[in-house]
C-alpha cells in the first residue's frame, strides 16, 4: 500500500512538532470527536503490481469485439498514432485550467487552435474551449435560446434518444416546456414543426445526420423556425462535416456535437467531448470556457481565458451556467485528430465512411429479411429490419467477434460502418448473417 | 473626482439627467466608473422594458467583476444606449457623456442626491 | 510562437488512410458543404514539434510546486495512465450488452461501493463528468425528492457566502433562488442567520466542509440538524474532501447527498481543465431519484438499470468511465490505511507551510488550525507596499511555483489560497516559504519589480482588458480579419 507521500513518518512527527502539536489529533481538533472515523470498512492497500493485476483482469472481462458494425453515438475510427503521442505528454495531462496566462500559453494556444477549427468544421463565428459532451452540448444550447416570453423547447424525435433524455433532464431543471417534433419516414415531420411553431418558441433542435442516419433537409426546418422568431440549433456530426452542409450554411444559430469521432477511443461511453459553436450575435451566451487572443504589455501575442465575468465564479446564481471543469484534453484530442487528418484526410474518411455504410447495407440486404426501412441518402448508419429476435441475431453475430448493429424498440437494427470496416470485415458480416437466420 | 452640478445622483452611483419633457437619462458616475475600473461589456434592457426604481436595470462588467446598475427611477425604456455594446471604454472616458438609457412615462423616483451631498457621500465611502 | 495555421503549408498532411476497397458513394445534389474546410496542412514532422514546442509553454504538477487552493493539485501516479489505456476498457462500445462488459459493471460497481463506504453515502452515481455537473445532478435530485413529495413549495437553497461560485449557479440552472448565508467571525456559517434563512421554502443547504477558509465547521452537526428541522435536505460540495477522508464522513455530519471531484481527491490528472468526474453520492431514501444507468446486481450479473424515480440523463451514457478507472485504482493502492493518511498528511502539509507564513503574511481566520488549505489576506501589504495579491503570484511563477488561487474566497480582500497536498515533501515547503518571504522582503525594497513580474515566462502579464473588449475567438488569416 501507498498514500504517495514522500515523507516518512519520523519526518512528519517533526513537522508536526516544528509547528507546536503533538499529535495530528490537535490538527483535527475541530471535528467533533462523535463523527470521528475509528476505521473504515476499506480493504487493506495494494502494490502498484496487485493493483495492476485486478484492473487487468477486470478489463479482461469486458469482450472487445475485433468487427464493429455499431455507431448510435459512439463510433469506431481510426486514431492516428501522433494523437495519443501528443496528449499524453505529461504537462498537457497533468496541468489545471489554464488561469495563469503567463504559464499556460502552451495549453491556452491548443485551445484557441481548437476553437478555430470547430469553427471551421460547423461553418460558425465561434466556439468555447468545450462542454461534457454532445448530449449536455445541446442542453445547454438549449438554455442559451431562451429569452423572457420564448421558453418552449422543440425537439426533433429523430434526435438521439440521450440527447432528447438530456435535455428533458435540464428542462425539468429550469423550467423550459420541452415538446417533441415527430418523425414522418424516418425524417423531422416538417409540416409538424410549422404546427409547433409559435411566439413562445425558443429553439428548436436537429440532429444531422438524424439518429436513423437520414441526411435532414436542415436549412428547410432552419428557415421555418426563424420565420417564427425561434432559433436553430443543429447537432452535427464532426466527421460529416467535410462533406455534408455546414450549419452555418444551414443558417444554425449554434452548432453542438459529440467530438468523440475526433480520435478519442469508445472506453464505454467517456471521456467525450461536446463541442458547441454559434453565431457572434450569440458568443456573449455561450457557457463555459473561452480562449481568446490578446498582447502582452510588450506587444507580444498572448492567449488567455476571456469573457469570464459570463461566468459562474464571477456571476454567481447570475451565471448563464455553471460549467467549470470542461473536457480539455479532449479537446486537445480532437485538435490533434483534426489537425493530422488536415483537409483531404478528413474528406477522405468521411468518403470511405458513406462507401463503406453503403456496401455495407448492400452486403447485408443481400441476407434474406434484412431489408433497408429508409431509402438513401444516408451518411454512415443506416435502418434495416431483421428477420427474427434481433437478440439472437446479435448474439450469432458476437460469437463470430462481430458487434452488429443496434437493436431498435421497433425491432430493427441500426447499423453504422466507417472507414476501419474494411471490404473483407462488411463480407464476412454477410456470411455471418447468412449463418446465424 | 468630476460631479457636474446639473446632475442628481443615487447612492449606488448612478447619474439622472432629466429633460424638460418628462424624461430621464441615466448613467454612472466618474466615481462609479474609476471604482470599477476598465470596463469591458455593459448589458442593457430592451426599448420597452418596465423599470422599477431601486432595482437592477442592468449590469456592467469588468474583467474579473460584474456590477448591478440600479434604477433611479420607475418608468418605461425609451432607448438604450448601444453604442456602448461596442464601445464600453466610452463610460470609462466620459462617464456622464456614456448615458445607459433613457427612461420615459416615470412614475415615480427614489431620494436623489444633488452634486455636493453626492460628494460628500463619496467621501465618506473613501 | 506561430499558430497551426500559420505553420500550414498547402499540400502538405499526413498519409493515414488506405484508399477505398468498395464503391465510392455519393451524396445527393444540394446536401454537400459548399465552403472549402480551412483545416491546416501540416506533416507529421511538424505537427509533432510544434505540440512539444506548447508543451514546454505550459505547468503541469511536475514541472513544480502547484499549491492552487481548492483544486487539490496532488501528484498523479503514473500507473493510473497505463490502466485507463488498457485496450480491453478503451475499446468497449458503450451500447454493448450488459454481458459482454460485466469488467466495466464491476469498476463502476466497486467505486461506488469504496466511494460510498468513504462518504457515509448508500449509492452513487458516475454520470456526471465534473464537479460542478454533479452539484446540478443533485439539486435536480433535491427538486424532484420535494416535488414527489408534493412540496413545491420548497425553491430556495441556501449557500453560505464563501461558496465555491458553482454552488449559486447549479441552484441557478434548476430553477430555485439562492439564499446567502453569512459566514460569523470565525469563518463558519453564522447559525442565527442560518436558522432565520432556514423555513418551509427551503429545499436544501449546500456546504463545503472544510469550506473554501479551509476551515471544518465545529457546529457541522447542527448546521444540518437546523436544515433538516426546517425540512430541507443537506448537499455536501466534496471539492474539499481530501482535508477528511478517512477521518470523517459526509453521511455521518448529517449530508444526504454529496458530490465528490474524482479530479481532485482521487488524484486523476486534471487535462489542463478536464475531463473529471463528478460522481454524486446519496442516503438510501434518495436512491431512486439518481440518473439513468445505475450499475445493479441482476439474475445473470452485474447490468445497468433506471432507478424507479430517476431524474433522468444529465448525459450520454455512464459518465468519464476511464477517469473512475484512475480514482478506483488510486483508492485500492491507499486502502484503509492509505486514505486516512492522505488526508493527514495535507493538513499537517498546509499547516506546516501556513506556520513558515505567519508574521510574514496576514492569515485570514488564522487563530486554530486550518485543514488541507489556507488563505493569505494581502490587504494590509496592499495598503503599504502598493503590492497585491496578484504580483505576489506573478512573483511566484519566476521561482518556478504555481501562484495559489488568487482573490477567493471571495469574502477576504487580497486573497492568496494555498493547497499545498499531502504529496509534497517539507524540502518543497521550506523553499516556497523561503520564496515567498523574500517576495515580501522585496515587496518593500522593490515594489516596481513585483508590478512587473513575472519575467521569465514566454510572455508578461497579457492585456486582458483588451481580450474581453474586442473578442478575438479564432484565427484568421490576415487578409480576411474584420
Amino acid at each position: 500500500m501507498g498514500s504517495y507521500l514522500p515523507s516518512t513518518a519520523e519526518e512528519r512527527q517533526s513537522m508536526l512538532e516544528a509547528i507546536g502539536c503533538q499529535s495530528m489529533e490537535d490538527l483535527y481538533a475541530q471535528v467533533p470527536p462523535e463523527m470521528r472515523v475509528e476505521k473504515l470498512d476499506l480493504p487493506e492497500g495494494k502494490s502498484e503490481l496487485e493493483v495492476r493485476r485486478i484492473l487487468e483482469g477486470l478489463a479482461a472481462e469486458n469482450t472487445v469485439f475485433p468487427a464493429v458494425f455499431r455507431g448510435a453515438g459512439a463510433y469506431r475510427h481510426y486514431i492516428p498514432a501522433i494523437v495519443k503521442s501528443v496528449t499524453s505528454k505529461e504537462t498537457f495531462v497533468t496541468a489545471y485550467t489554464p488561469y495563469q496566462a503567463e504559464l499556460s500559453q502552451g495549453v491556452l494556444q491548443s485551445i484557441f487552435e481548437y476553437q478555430t477549427m470547430i469553427c471551421a468544421l460547423t461553418g460558425m463565428d465561434a466556439s468555447n474551449a468545450s462542454l461534457y459532451d454532445g448530449a449536455s452540448a445541446a442542453a445547454e444550447a438549449v438554455a442559451m435560446c431562451r429569452e423572457r416570453k420564448r421558453s418552449t423547447v422543440l425537439l426533433s424525435a429523430a434526435a438521439h434518444p440521450m440527447v432528447r433524455r438530456t435535455v428533458e433532464t435540464y428542462c425539468f431543471g429550469n423550467g423550459m416546456t420541452v415538446k417533441t417534433v415527430p418523425m414522418k419516414n424516418g425524417f423531422t415531420d416538417a409540416q409538424a414543426l410549422s404546427e409547433l411553431l409559435d411566439d413562445t418558441v425558443a429553439c428548436f433542435y436537429l440532429q444531422q445526420p438524424n439518429y436513423y442516419g437520414r441526411i435532414e433537409q436542415a436549412r428547410e426546418l432552419g428557415g421555418a423556425v426563424h420565420a417564427a422568431g425561434g432559433k436553430f440549433i443543429m447537432g452535427v456530426n464532426p466527421i460529416a462535416m467535410a462533406v455534408l452542409k455546414t450549419p452555418g450554411e444551414c443558417g444554425a444559430d449554434i452548432a453542438v456535437g459529440e467530438g468523440q469521432p475526433l480520435g478519442l477511443p469508445l472506453s464505454f461511453g467517456g471521456p467525450y467531448l461536446g463541442f458547441m459553436a454559434a453565431t457572434a450575435a450569440l458568443t456573449r451566451k455561450l457557457p463555459g470556457r473561452i480562449v481568446g487572443e490578446t498582447t502582452d504589455h510588450q506587444g507580444r501575442r498572448a492567449y488567455v481565458l476571456t469573457l469570464q465575468a459570463r461566468e459562474q465564479h464571477i456571476r454567481r446564481e447570475k451565471a448563464s451556467s455553471n460549467v467549470c471543469s470542461n473536457q480539455a484534453l479532449c479537446a486537445m484530442t480532437a485538435a490533434v485528430y483534426l489537425a493530422a487528418m488536415g483537409p483531404r484526410g478528413l474528406r477522405q474518411a468521411a468518403e470511405s465512411c458513406m462507401a463503406h455504410a453503403r456496401y455495407a447495407a448492400e452486403r447485408i440486404c443481400a441476407v434474406k429479411g434484412f431489408d433497408l426501412v429508409y431509402p438513401g441518402p444516408y451518411f454512415h448508419e443506416f435502418v434495416t429490419t431483421c428477420p427474427g429476435d434481433p437478440a439472437r441475431v446479435l448474439e450469432g453475430l458476437a460469437r463470430r467477434g462481430i458487434l452488429g448493429g443496434l437493436p431498435l424498440e421497433d425491432g430493427n437494427l441500426l447499423w453504422c460502418a466507417t472507414e476501419v470496416n474494411t471490404k473483407g470485415e462488411i463480407d464476412a458480416l454477410e456470411q455471418a448473417l447468412r449463418e446465424v437466420v | 473626482m468630476n460631479t457636474p452640478e446639473h446632475l442628481r445622483y443615487t447612492k449606488s452611483h448612478e447619474w439622472v439627467l432629466f429633460a424638460d419633457d418628462g424624461t430621464a437619462k441615466v448613467g454612472l458616475t466618474d466615481h462609479a466608473q474609476e471604482a470599477l475600473g476598465d470596463l469591458v461589456f455593459v448589458n442593457l434592457p430592451e426599448v420597452g422594458d418596465a423599470l422599477t426604481c431601486g432595482e437592477a436595470l442592468g449590469d456592467v462588467e469588468s474583467v474579473k467583476a460584474v456590477s448591478d446598475v440600479f434604477s433611479p427611477v420607475t418608468g418605461t425604456v425609451k432607448a438604450v444606449n448601444e453604442a456602448l455594446l461596442d464601445a464600453p471604454e466610452s463610460i470609462n472616458a466620459d462617464p456622464y457623456g456614456a448615458w445607459l438609457v433613457e427612461v420615459e412615462d416615470i412614475t415615480s423616483q427614489e431620494e436623489l442626491l444633488d452634486a455636493a451631498a453626492y460628494q460628500e457621500l463619496c467621501a465618506q465611502e473613501d | 510562437m506561430e499558430l497551426l495555421f500559420e505553420k500550414s503549408r498547402s499540400g502538405r498532411g499526413c498519409d493515414l488512410l488506405p484508399p477505398l476497397d468498395v464503391p465510392p458513394a455519393h451524396l445527393m445534389e444540394g446536401m454537400g458543404r459548399e465552403t472549402p474546410l480551412d483545416l491546416p496542412e501540416l506533416s507529421e514532422v511538424d505537427l509533432s514539434r510544434h505540440y512539444s514546442a506548447l508543451e514546454r509553454r505550459a505547468h503541469g504538477v511536475n514541472n513544480g510546486f502547484y499549491p492552487l487552493g481548492s483544486c487539490t493539485m496532488k501528484y498523479n501516479p503514473k500507473l493510473h495512465e497505463e490502466l485507463a489505456a488498457l485496450p480491453g476498457f478503451t475499446g468497449v462500445h458503450p451500447s454493448q450488452s450488459p454481458e459482454t462488459v460485466q469488467g466495466c459493471l464491476k469498476v463502476l460497481r466497486l467505486a461506488e461501493e469504496l466511494l460510498c463506504e468513504i462518504t457515509g453515502m448508500a449509492a452513487m452515481t458516475f454520470q456526471p463528468a465534473a464537479g460542478a455537473h454533479g452539484e446540478f445532478t443533485a439539486l435536480l435530485m433535491v427538486k424532484k425528492y420535494h416535488l414527489d413529495r408534493g412540496e413545491a413549495g420548497r425553491t430556495k437553497i441556501l449557500v453560505p457566502d464563501s461558496a465555491h461560485g458553482t454552488n449559486p449557479a447549479s441552484a441557478a440552472m434548476c430553477g430555485f433562488t439562492v439564499v446567502n448565508v453569512p459566514s460569523n467571525p470565525q469563518g463558519g456559517v453564522d447559525l442565527e442567520a442560518l436558522r432565520a434563512a432556514a423555513g418551509p421554502d427551503t429545499a436544501a443547504l449546500m456546504l463545503t466542509n472544510p469550506n473554501t477558509l479551509g476551515l471544518f465547521d465545529p457546529n457541522i452537526l447542527e448546521i444540518t440538524q437546523i436544515v433538516h428541522d426546517a425540512g430541507g435536505l443537506c448537499y455536501y460540495d466534496g471539492a474539499n474532501l481530501n482535508a477528511v477522508m478517512g477521518v470523517a464522513r459526509p453521511g455521518d455530519m448529517g449530508f444526504d447527498l454529496v458530490h465528490l471531484n474524482l479530479h481532485k481527491t482521487f488524484s486523476t490528472p486534471h487535462g489542463g481543465g478536464g475531463p473529471g468526474s463528478g460522481p454524486v453520492g446519496c442516503k438510501d431514501f434518495l436512491r431512486d431519484l439518481l440518473p439513468a444507468g445505475h450499475v445493479e446486481e441482476g439474475p445473470d450479473g452485474l447490468e445497468l438499470r433506471d432507478p424507479a424515480g430517476t431524474i433522468g440523463s444529465v448525459k450520454a451514457f455512464y459518465g468519464n468511465f476511464t477517469v473512475v478507472v484512475k480514482a478506483l485504482a488510486y483508492i485500492l493502492t491507499l486502502g484503509v490505511e492509505g486514505i486516512p493518511q492522505a488526508a493527514q498528511g495535507a493538513v499537517l502539509n498546509a499547516n506546516y507551510l501556513r506556520e513558515q507564513l505567519r508574521g510574514t503574511y496576514d492569515i485570514a481566520y488564522g487563530d486554530g488550525p486550518c485543514m488541507h488549505e489556507f488563505v493569505l489576506t494581502l490587504e494590509k501589504l496592499k495598503k503599504e507596499t502598493g503590492v497585491s495579491a496578484l504580483d505576489v503570484a506573478k512573483a511566484l511563477v519566476d521561482q518556478g511555483i504555481h501562484p495559489p488561487t488568487m482573490y477567493f474566497p471571495l469574502i477576504v480582500e487580497e486573497a492568496l489560497m494555498f493547497e499545498p497536498t499531502e504529496t509534497e515533501s517539507r524540502e518543497t515547503l521550506d523553499q516556497a516559504a523561503e520564496v515567498l518571504k523574500a517576495i515580501r522582503a522585496q515587496a518593500d525594497t522593490d515594489p516596481a519589480a513585483l508590478h512587473a513580474a513575472p519575467v521569465t515566462t514566454p510572455i508578461g502579464r497579457p492585456d486582458e482588458v483588451q481580450a474581453a473588449r474586442h473578442p478575438v475567438l479564432r484565427y484568421r488569416p490576415p487578409e480576411v480579419r474584420p
